[in-house]
């Protein structure tokens, strides 16, 4: 409408709706004409982005600003929470629970660098013209896309002493297995090889990619100068990779330290001794079942921020990194 | 690469090279694939034969009444009724804001709006557990527990993955082809139907696909708000079936439900694969 008034106001009447080419540059010139489009712009731009922004004020920011304060109460979700200070966050440092279930999901990540070492091998291995490599790379991406809950099951089922898929495999070999999700000491590492099992063909997938972009010329000279296979792969691959290799640390620490799915359908008790219980299977527990929501909304806070200090760190050294590439 | 060795000796080495790491593979394969197979031939088992010794790998007589027995035995069929449409109203309406946000951040004049998208980005950061406690009251005094709108209705706002590789995507559109449709006076919506749309489908079906497998995989959320069997979503009936059907040792059926609730990603993972794949690799390397 604004067109039309600016542009032809002496066309009125004019059957023709659009503008003489000539009228059309002094319009350009018109800085409040120019105003007036832009407010335009401005208007329907702010109308696109509006959905994302108002959902992430009200269930993000929101959240986030009542989850610092409902931290600072004694509160059941039902009641008004009542304010008591830091009283929750002191009382974490005596909660032994809170401390194991910290524990444990740091115990969780030692699976994060054998999981990206097995993965970068693979996408080398899956980068060579080997037979059926497509197929392959299918097969080895199936548990990425299964859904986590199902996958969960299963395990469970596989991880049973008496009659469970892992127990009968090793049996071949003459090594009589434990009852993996009933026993401290194997239940942690159980949960890290499905972990390992599920996510490696998602980082394969990523490296394979990586890998397919590093110039061929690089591999050509080092060549020439006599590089050996091992040297090319420290020299060139790992470098080349770094940006994804970051990428995967970070995603995989951020995602490890939020690890519940698995905890709770494979071991619901929180494995024997609380041996398997994760930060989030504890916040879970302790909100919806013991209806402390003030006390759990304080571990999801020192959750997050562990998340923010990790990413943080990270981000810096991922600077420091490309400065001294460049 | 290898085919640009010279030496016929590096030749034969890479191919005895490629031969057993073809080996390795092969048994990297069953080790990636066993679990989910024995899954399936579990389901078909009888009882009897999931506990036997020697272990039973085939089932004698494929014991197919597992699948039509679970539909009556447990709420399967409202399970994926639920997730359906939990994951297709949020994509379906979250594609639709968040291609038309991605589309003003990238390509229309708005003061501060890079400041607003850095905003949006930096809310990932935000663990999905420090704000649910928050969110759950809020959701209950509305009396949504119990219901999908919890699961619905805060995705409908969009997504910020998906606006962020949007956005990514429409920097390498020339902004003078928008330019000429606006002197044009095409009004902005006309511009997103007819000109945005089209150029950015392909990685919108994509991300729409990933999303889809996202919110049809997720558990932590519905299982906070479902209580009642009718209302739960797939992944959540699968999940209570096996803490129900486990003291009943019936496996086959816990198997064969977990498998029904696999099988629809898979279905689309093969049809789509190329997208998904190259839209995953594409996300690692741009990040």
């Amino acid at each position: 409408m604004t067109r039309t008034a600016d542009l032809a106001p002496q066309a009125e009447g004019s059957t023709s709706p659009s503008p003489t080419p000539a009228a059309a540059p002094p319009v350009w010139r018109d800085r409040r004409a120019r105003n007036r489009l832009h407010r335009t712009e401005h208007r329907w731009a702010a109308a696109f982005i509006a959905a994302p922004v108002i959902g992430f004020v009200l269930f993000t920011v929101y959240p986030t600003v009542y989850a610092l304060y409902a931290s600072l109460t004694r509160w059941n979700g039902l009641t008004a929470p009542k304010f008591i200070g830091l009283e929750n966050y002191t009382a974490l440092f005596g909660d032994e629970y809170f401390l194991k279930a910290m524990w444990n999901t740091f115990f969780y990540m030692i699976g994060i660098p054998i999981g990206l070492t097995l993965s970068l091998l693979l996408a080398l291995t899956l980068n060579r013209q080997i037979a059926g490599r497509t197929a392959f790379r299918t097969i080895y991406y199936v548990p990425v896309i299964s859904s986590l809950a199902a996958i969960a099951i299963v395990w469970q089922f596989a991880y049973n002493g008496d009659f469970g898929l892992v127990n009968q495999a090793l049996s071949w070999f003459g090594i009589q297995g434990p009852d993996w999700l009933q026993n401290t000491a194997t239940v942690k590492p159980a949960i890290i090889i499905m972990a390992i099992w599920k996510g490696l063909g998602y980082s394969t997938l990523l490296y394979l990619a990586a890998i397919q972009s590093v110039p061929a010329s690089l591999y050509e000279a080092a060549a020439l100068d006599g590089a050996g296979a091992l040297r090319k792969f420290r020299s060139i691959t790992v470098p080349m990779v770094r940006p994804v290799t970051f990428f995967l640390v970070v995603t995989n620490i951020i995602g490890g330290s939020q690890i519940f799915i698995e905890v709770n359908i494979m071991t619901p008790n929180g494995g024997p001794e609380f041996s398997s219980a994760s930060i989030v299977w504890y916040i879970v527990r302790k909100a919806f079942k013991y209806q402390q929501m003030g006390y759990a909304t304080a571990m999801a806070v020192v959750l997050g921020l562990i998340v923010f200090v990790i990413t943080l760190i990270q981000f810096r050294l991922n600077q420091r990194n490309s400065f001294s590439i460049d | 690469m290898a085919r640009k060795t010279t030496t016929r000796s590096a030749t034969a080495e890479s191919r005895t090279a490629n031969i057993l790491l073809f080996i390795l593979l092969a048994v990297g394969s069953v080790i990636m694939l066993a679990p989910l197979l024995w899954m399936l031939s579990t389901s078909l088992k009888t009882k009897a034969e999931v506990f036997a010794l020697p272990p039973v790998w085939i089932p004698e007589v494929p014991q197919w009444d597992t699948y039509t027995r679970m539909w009556s035995e447990a709420p399967i069929l409202t399970g994926f009724r639920n997730s359906l449409i939990v994951a297709l109203s949020v994509t379906i309406v979250g594609s639709v804001t968040s291609s038309l946000a991605a589309f003003a951040l990238a390509k229309m004049r708005l003061p501060g709006k890079n400041a607003i998208f850095i905003g949006l980005l930096a809310g990932l950061m935000i663990p999905y557990p420090m704000i649910m406690i928050p969110q759950f009251v809020m959701f209950s005094k509305l009396h949504w527990v119990d219901t999908l709108l919890p699961l619905i209705v805060p995705l409908l706002f969009g997504n910020i993955v998906m606006i962020f590789f949007l956005r990514q995507y429409l920097e390498s559109v020339p902004d003078s082809l928008i330019e000429a449709a606006k002197i044009d006076g095409a009004n902005y919506l006309t511009v997103f139907r007819v000109m945005i749309l089209p150029m950015i489908r392909p990685a919108i079906a994509a991300q729409f696909i990933l999303w889809f497998m996202t919110v049809w995989n997720d558990y932590l959320a519905p299982t906070i708000y479902l209580n009642t069997p009718s209302k739960q979503t797939l992944q959540v009936v699968i999940a209570n079936l096996n803490t129900e059907f486990a003291t009943q040792r019936d496996y086959p059926l816990i198997m064969g439900a977990s498998a029904i609730a696999l099988l629809p990603i898979l279905i689309v993972y093969v049809i789509f694969q190329r997208q998904i794949v190259e839209s995953i690799a594409l996300t690692g390397s741009k990040s």
